[in-house]
Formats: structure tokens, sequence, C-alpha cells
């Protein structure tokens, strides 16, 4: 009987909802404060990398490898054990020389976290790691050979100072910041998206065009358009955002340095990153478009709003706080908490260099992308006709005349 | 002739059995049946809260019915022939920033029409109706009037073969409730079938065939306007010079002096059983002094009152009252 010539199929006409909200929002001033918002997200997403990586260092300080002689290195752990308390001085750790590893080797050894290396003699100590790292403990180095060599009284040593391009504690101090610094942005870009889909769909129910789209097409046709309307705009701000960062980079590589890599690499992290946006956009957007469709103005929005805000919050406290420690119980619920999972992850891609962990989690996500949009569409559906000044209830003022 | 007479297919085009719709505590329809046939011009007549966009909506399967079924081409879900069917809600609504062309685009391609068909038809339609200076203008740029035309035009582009409206006249002017009048007139002419919810008895009375009268959530009559009409017998009234005499025993016994103006007296009564002819020879003969006699027919205000009850009436001419103010 059904004569499929005479309807829309569903996907043709969440393609002519999404056509219409796409064009809309990209030709609207809303959209040019998008594309700029990235300035305000990128100094708060810098701040909190920042602040980030001073956690994990606080968390997992690097250590100064102490590679002298035997009795040289006794003589520094003793100088080390009197002077820590008065001042604060980096953790040691001693390395024997038949370790036939040089400085290069400690630096990049994943499992020991060493930000710089003492080698030669007390007399004549050699101090090699990155320059800032480097820079910032000569001091300490020069005192504590100096404390080791005769105590009070003896002058400082000279330090040959000899700089490498990389440790394994300035590549985690880099990547714990890209991490954190991508949880901001996935976070704050979430909010944007959630938050214009949500005004989107409520300026649509004062604009009394929802019950033409809902005679039109089913509901859930229109829950599928806009939320992939706002997720295509957001690919364009991406992109742009994108394009304009890659032309800096290429453009001012000699002065901004060596950018630090991500574990996964630049290329499969921005994927990663992308995909783990739309994710995270699309288990709270279709939050927020169910909140819309039950509330008939913004004040009730705002109301019905806040629990998912609250836990957009704690997911993003919770991605933030578990990424200094991976493997711990408190980031394996995140990766595994279906709202949280596209921020833990992303910070796992930050850090670790393991693949088939995103495989898994991406599955993972998709399942429940599938599941909140479904019930998100079916809820829509149920109620976005029944409240508002459209809704049936309360209008009847009189009774049937009686038989 | 003031009403679509033309005969219209036998065949439904909507059909409806005990819908019934509840939205928590409130019942807003209660057990609805409607057959609508195609090629008519079908109103939906009580007063606001009666039900009827409720209802409408129904029909069109905005919302689904708690019990009853619906059908629409024969069709349960309604959504599978969006393509036949074009509805303008009461709640008239389009978005500010659109173009007028774009806005009648759209409408059309949510029914199945590509968007450039809609542009150029939605361009034709405006020049057609008189608002060719107004197709690039945005909708937050025109009158009220005009940005309702657009939507109405919109409800057609696509070609639809039933036609809803929800309150068409609500809101329009006398002017624009005239073309709205001559539109849906055509619309029947060319097969369409329009059916439209209306508190204002004299556009149904005007324009539709069959209509259903529905109060507190319930249609007591569903049927043609002359059947509703004719459920009040019709009334004779006659005006006489004289106010008594012999020919008085001619009247029936519950004919009613009903007032005096100018010259003569005017009486209402039923058409008496002996016919009307009878009746005329004995006021000849008894020198009634008859100035004017005719039969009226009942409106179909009378037969709301008789069929929804005097409430409902009064509910229904407050609100078309208040249309006016």
């Amino acid at each position: 009987m059904t004569d499929t010539a005479s309807r829309l199929p569903l996907w043709r006409a969440a393609f002519v909802v999404a056509r219409r909200d796409f064009k809309a929002i990209l030709f609207s001033k809303a959209f040019l404060f998008f594309l700029l918002g990235p300035i305000f997200f990128g100094a708060i997403s810098i701040v909190a990398g920042t602040l980030g990586a001073k956690a994990a260092e606080n968390n997992n300080p690097p250590r100064l490898a102490v590679m002298l002689d035997e009795a040289e290195s006794a003589a520094f752990e003793a100088a080390h054990a009197r002077l820590d308390d008065a001042i604060g001085l980096p953790q040691i750790e001693l390395v024997a020389r038949d370790e036939a590893l040089d400085a290069q080797g400690l630096l990049a050894d994943t499992s020991r976290n060493f930000g710089a290396v003492l080698s030669g003699s007390l007399s004549e100590p050699k101090l090699s790691g990155t320059q800032d790292r480097i820079a910032r403990w000569e001091g300490e180095v020069a005192l504590l050979s100096a404390e080791a060599s005769g105590g009070t009284g003896t002058p400082l040593p000279s330090i040959a100072l000899e700089p490498v391009q990389s440790s394994v504690a300035k590549t985690r101090s880099a990547q714990t910041a890209t991490a954190t610094g991508a949880i901001t942005l996935l976070f704050l870009l979430t909010m944007l998206l959630a938050g214009m889909v949500l005004s989107n769909l409520v300026e649509e129910k004062a604009n009394k065009i929802i019950e033409i789209l809902a005679a039109a097409i089913p509901m859930d046709a229109v829950f599928y358009g806009k939320i992939f309307a706002m997720l295509g705009v957001s690919f364009v701000g991406i992109a742009v955002w994108g394009s304009i960062a890659g032309a800096i980079l290429a453009l001012g590589s000699a002065a901004i340095g060596p950018v630090p890599v991500p574990a996964v690499g630049w290329p499969l992290f921005i994927a990663l990153f992308v995909i783990y946006f739309a994710m995270a956009y699309l288990l709270i957007g279709s939050v927020f478009l169910t909140i819309g469709s039950m509330a008939p103005t913004v004040r009730d929005v705002q109301t019905l709003s806040m629990p998912a805000t609250f836990l957009q919050l704690g997911v993003f406290f919770l991605a933030t706080y578990s990424l200094s420690d991976p493997g711990s119980a408190t980031e394996l619920f995140a990766v595994g908490f279906p709202v949280s999972s596209p921020y833990a992850m992303v910070a796992r891609a930050a850090q670790d260099p393991a693949i088939w962990t995103h495989v898994l989690a991406l599955a993972w996500q998709a399942l429940w992308v599938a599941i909140f949009v479904k019930t998100g569409a079916t809820l829509f559906r149920r109620k976005v006709m029944k409240s508002g000044p459209s809704g049936g209830a309360g209008k009847k003022r009189f009774g049937a005349k009686p038989a | 002739m003031s009403r679509n007479d033309d005969h219209y297919n036998t065949s439904l085009a909507i059909e409806a059995h005990g819908l019934v719709k509840r939205f928590d505590d409130t019942l807003a329809v209660d057990g609805v049946d409607i057959s609508v046939p195609e090629g008519a011009i079908y109103g939906i007549l009580g007063p606001n809260g009666a039900g009827k966009t409720t209802t409408l909506r129904m029909l069109l399967g905005i919302i689904d019915p708690d019990k009853g079924v619906r059908r629409v081409f024969g069709h349960d879900r309604p959504h599978e022939i969006a393509k036949w069917i074009g509805y303008l809600p009461e709640e008239r609504g389009l978005y500010p920033a659109m173009k007028c062309d774009e806005a009648i685009a759209f409408m059309g391609a949510l029914r199945g029409l590509p968007l450039d068909v809609g542009r150029q038809r939605g361009r034709e339609l405006m020049e057609n109706h008189g608002l060719s200076h107004a197709i690039d203008r945005q909708i937050r740029q025109l009158s009220k009037g005009m940005a309702q035309t657009v939507q109405l035009l919109g409800t057609l582009v696509h070609h639809p073969r039933l036609v809803v409206f929800d309150e068409p006249f609500s809101g329009l002017d006398a002017i624009n409730q005239g073309k709205l009048e001559v539109m849906i007139r055509d619309l029947a002419k060319q097969g369409t079938t329009v059916i439209f919810s209306t508190h204002v008895i004299h556009h149904a009375e005007r324009l539709c065939n069959d209509v259903a009268i529905i109060a507190g959530g319930r249609v007591p009559y569903a049927g043609s306007v002359d059947a509703a009409r004719d459920r009040i017998p019709a009334q004779v009234r006659l005006e006489t010079r004289n106010e008594a005499g012999e020919w008085r025993a001619a009247l029936p016994a519950d004919a009613r002096h009903d007032r005096k103006e100018g010259g003569g007296h005017f009486w209402y009564f039923p058409i008496p059983d002996g016919g009307i002819e009878a009746l005329l020879k004995r006021l000849i003969n008894g020198d009634a002094g008859i100035l004017s006699l005719s039969i009226e027919r009942a409106g179909l205000h009378d037969a709301f009152v008789e069929i929804a009850g005097e409430a409902a009436a009064r509910a229904l001419d407050e609100d078309a009252a208040g249309d006016i103010l």
C-alpha cells in the first residue's frame, strides 16, 4: 500500500533540514563569533595546557640522572640529602656507569623520566639535557657538586653544558600539555555547539516553524537534520582554524621552533581529535536537542539544560584529572564512561602511541552515539509537539452538549 | 451560488474513526469520527479549545492518537504521502532571514519538490498574487499579511491533492479573507480536497459542502451543511397589515408574533401540515392583509445551536467577535 514515491526517505528529509540549517548558520553572525571562538579557546587551552603540564610535573617530576663514579655518586647523593630540606632540589637517581648508556640514551629512556644527566666528575661536571632544563638546573648541580666535593667554602665548579633536542621528561610534559589543551578545546567546542543547536531549536519553536516541519517529515528527520547540520558547521570551523594554524606553523616554524609531537603523531592525532570531537558533540548534542524539544521558552531551556551542563563539566574535570595518571582506575573509568570517553581518549592519543585502544574506543563510542541519538530522536518526536503554546493541553473550555 | 456545489469524487480523502487524544489530565479529543470525500471543501467548525487543532494534527500525523484509526488517501501513516498534502498551521511561522522564494521552495522541498523547481514556482506564484516586488525580500521585511500569503503559497507550491488549513482566516483582513475564499474555491475546482477548521460560521456556511461540528472534543454532527440546516424545520415568515381577525385561526397554534415594524406585524411559525397554499387561501379569505410571506430555511448557526448546544454556540460567537476586535 505504501507509495514510497509519495514521501521523502528519512535521510533525504533530514538532508533538507540539515541543508537549510547549515546555510542559515554559516551565513549568520553567530558563525562569525564561532570562528573567532578559538582565539579565546586557544588562550584558555594554552593556559590549561601549561597548568596541566605543571600538574603533571608535580605528580611525576623529571629526575636528574647522576652518572659519576661510585664514590662521587655517593658523595653527591649525601650532599643532596643534606641540602634537599633547606632548598628545593630536583630528585636524583644514581645511574651506574656500567649501564652502558650515554646521556642521550638515558634521556630517551621512556621508562625513567630523566630531565637531565650529570656525568664527568665533581670537579668537572657535565650536564646534558634540553636547553631550558639544564639552564634551570645548572645552579643546583654546581651547588651540589661543590657540597659533595668538600662542603662549605669549596668554589663552585664550572658546569659544562651539553644541550640535547629532547628528553623523555620534556616530551611527556609537552604531551600532557597537548592532552590538556585538546580536552579543553573539545569541551569548549562541544559546549558552544550544543548551546547553538539548542538555541536554534528554541528559536524555531518560537517562530512556529516546528509544526510545519512536523507535518511534512518525520520528527526523527528533523532531529537528525539539526544535529548533523551543526556538526557540518563545526567541521567548516575546524577546517578554517586548521588551515590558519597550518599556515602559521608553516610560515613561522623557524620562530616557533620544533613542535612536540603527540604520541600517535600529528596527522593521526588531528584525525582522532576530529573524530572524538564528532563523537563528543553527537553524544552531548543529542542530549541538549532532546532537552530543547521539551522546553517551550529560553528560561525553561536554561533550567532543563543545567543538569546536562553540570554533567559535561564533570566529564571535563574527570578527563583532565585522569590524564595525569594513565592506566589508573579513574582513567579507565573515564575511558569507559560513554560521555567522557572521547575526552579521555583524545588525551591518550597525546600521551600513548597505542592505536588499537582507539579502534576499540571508537567502536564503543559509536555504539553509544547510536543509542543516544536514537533515544534523543524518539523523545524529541514524542515531546516536541506537546510543549509550548502550540501544545494541546489546557485549552479546553467546554463540555459536549449533553445527550 | 456561494458554495462549491460541484459533485466531488465519492472516494474518501480522509477517514477517521474513534480518534482519542489525551494531554496529561486533559481529554482533548474524545472519539472523533470524520469522513472527508475527495474533492470536497470540508469544514471543522467549533469554538476555540474544542479540539479542532488536535484533530487536524492527528489526521496529519503530527501527533498520534491514543486510540482510533485515521487514514489519509487510504494510508495509516500520513507522512508516507507527505507529497500529496499541504498544511497551513494556525500559528504561522517562517524563517525570518529567508528570502520569500527560498521560503516557498523550502516548504516545497519538505514535501519532496526539488529546490530549483520550488524556487521557480515560488517566483511565479508570487507574481500571480501581486507580490513580485517582494520576491527577493527577507521574510522579516514583509508585513504580517504578506508573510501569511507567502506561507500560504508555500503550502500549495508542490501541488498537493489535499490541503489542510487550521483557522486560515484568522488574522486576515476582510479583503484577504475574500481572496482566500476565492483561492479555496479554485483549489476545489481543480479537484483538490480542502479541509479547514474555523470558529467563524459564515466561512463554513459559504464555502463548505460538508462540516464536522466539534465541541468538547466530540463531533456531535458530521455531514453536509444542507443536512445540518435541515435538522431544524423551515420557518414561515408572515407580514400582515392587520393584527387580529378571523384569519388568525388559520395560523398554527405555536405561531409567534415577533414584532410590529412600520405598518406590518411579523409572525413566525413552522410550515403548517396542510401546506402553504391552503394557509394562503385562508389568510386571503380572512382579510389578513398580507404584506409579505416567505419560507426561511434555518442557517448553520441555528443548526450549530441545535447540535452543539447554547454554551458552545455562545463561545463560538465570542471567538468570532474576538477576531473582529
